[in-house]
């Protein structure tokens, strides 16, 4: 399947389990409410040029803004965490011409432990962008501060669950290419 | 000139982060303070399209509770027929209203539409539903929102062509005009945003005698909605020493988890009371 559409699936699946699964759950607590779609970001291949990257999370973001009624707030975190994955991705790659070999982030391409690094940056980052937001317009500072750890832990865990349950098994590519 | 051009150049990708950064502010600030983005028209009709698709599976799951709703609804109205009634004397008749011109229409005041709730949220801070009307079967923003069972549920912000978005009771800026039903003191009804299924109600004066349990419902002070519809029950009192007013915990009597009908008030008799107020206003 060509990489292309890959991720236009990816996308519809990630918006759908997000607004149709996570969103209906009734909350665990106030103070948690988990996100996943954003790892539809994560997962973005290595090569795609910067600005299409941020392009797409700002889609990603602005989607389930429409879904939500809360027009920007998604797309901001989402833009912010796409503008930082390459930096993160630099400096996490262990081995040597990882993002050469692999197509995408992926626990086989970058690692365990990297791999963990990357996402529960991003995560908390995306996170704290977003409750941060949120925070401006309801909460105080304990609920931001609170909401924002508790709802990466769980966020976390669900990404961990993602990669044990859909392994992603990518072809080891040469590096004539 | 030529430097300006390479440092575009060199920072490009983080100039078009910050103005793609920029887009999403102005959308979270704009959307605020005018509900009327030029998008969300277009946007309500794709996601409510899209919606109204999951809403026809997820509707199946909560049938016995919908059901077991309306038969209250309808056992509620079935006691307030006239059959139900004796007239004890006979001196009392009705008088048939003879005249041609049809007096009741005009003083008609509040018209209900039946909608049927296609997305809702509580969990987040700023919860709304979407119902399956809109401003081609004559809904418009401001209009109230009762469930089957005469509770408040909210307020409509947003119409696009067949959908409409409503603020629910547990929103931020949701602000209701509310009476105790045994005393008859009024205050306002809002949500902190952070602890879902527990309204506030501010202002309350000091000389009400309050008991937890006790209804509070709508004023009638509003123009969307009739005085007395059931808004919540109250759980505990918050006693503030330093101020001269009640806040009081609410329990909403509106199930928000499982809304899956509601009834939109459309006030007939809105633009009179309005403008004469515009009037005084103005002098």
């Amino acid at each position: 399947m060509s990489n292309l559409i890959k991720n236009i699936i990816r996308f519809c699946l990630f918006i759908l389990v997000q607004v149709y699964v996570l969103d209906q759950i009734p909350p665990l607590h106030r103070l948690v409410t988990p996100y996943i779609y954003f790892l539809f970001i994560l997962w973005l291949p290595f090569k795609m040029n910067r600005l299409v990257q941020m392009i797409v999370a700002f889609t990603l973001g602005f989607t389930l803004d429409c879904f939500a009624n809360s027009y920007g707030i998604h797309a901001a975190s989402c833009v912010l965490i796409a503008y930082l994955r390459p930096f993160l991705i630099n400096m996490l790659i262990s081995q040597e011409g990882a993002e050469k070999n692999y197509n995408e982030p992926s626990i086989q391409s970058l690692g365990f432990a990297a791999y963990f690094t990357y996402a529960a940056i991003l995560t908390f980052i995306h996170h704290s962008f977003l409750f941060f937001l949120q925070a401006l317009q309801t909460g105080g500072f304990f609920y931001f501060v609170v909401k924002t750890l508790t709802s990466t832990a769980i966020s976390l865990l669900l990404i961990l669950l993602v990669e044990l349950i859909f392994v992603r098994k990518q072809r080891f590519r040469t590096n004539t290419v | 000139m030529r430097n300006i051009f390479i440092f575009i150049r060199i920072y490009f990708t983080f100039i078009f982060f910050l103005l793609l950064m920029g887009v999403s502010f102005y959308m979270i600030f704009s959307y605020n303070h005018y509900h009327h983005a030029v998008y969300s028209a277009t946007a309500n009709e794709i996601t409510g399209s899209i919606d109204e698709k999951f809403n026809t599976v997820q509707y199946y799951f909560q049938l016995k509770k919908t059901n077991d709703s309306l038969v209250k609804a309808n056992e509620a109205l079935y006691n307030k027929l006239r059959q139900d009634y004796e007239i004890p004397d006979t001196v009392n008749r009705i008088a048939i209203d003879t005249l041609l011109v049809d007096s009741v229409q005009t003083k008609r005041k509040y018209l209900y539409m039946q909608a049927k709730v296609i997305s809702n949220s509580v969990n987040q801070p700023n919860n709304y539903i979407e119902l399956h009307r809109g401003k081609l079967q004559g809904v418009a923003p401001d209009m109230g929102v009762i469930d089957i069972n005469n509770a408040l549920v909210g307020t409509v912000v947003d119409v696009s062509n067949n959908y409409a978005v409503v603020m629910s009771l547990l929103h931020e800026q949701s602000n209701t005009s509310a009476r105790l039903k045994t005393g008859g003191e009024t205050g306002t009804v809002v949500y902190d945003s952070k602890t879902p299924g527990i309204l506030y109600v501010k202002d309350i004066s000091k000389s009400a005698k309050i008991t937890s349990g006790d209804t509070v419902v709508t004023s009638g002070f509003s123009d969307k909605f009739p005085g007395g519809l059931l808004i919540g029950f109250v759980k505990d009192i918050i006693n503030d020493k330093s101020s001269s007013t009640y806040t009081i915990r609410l329990k909403p009597a509106v199930n928000f988890e499982n809304l899956q009908y509601s009834f939109i008030i459309n006030n007939l008799q809105k633009d009179e009371p309005e403008q004469l107020l515009k009037k005084v206003k103005t002098k």
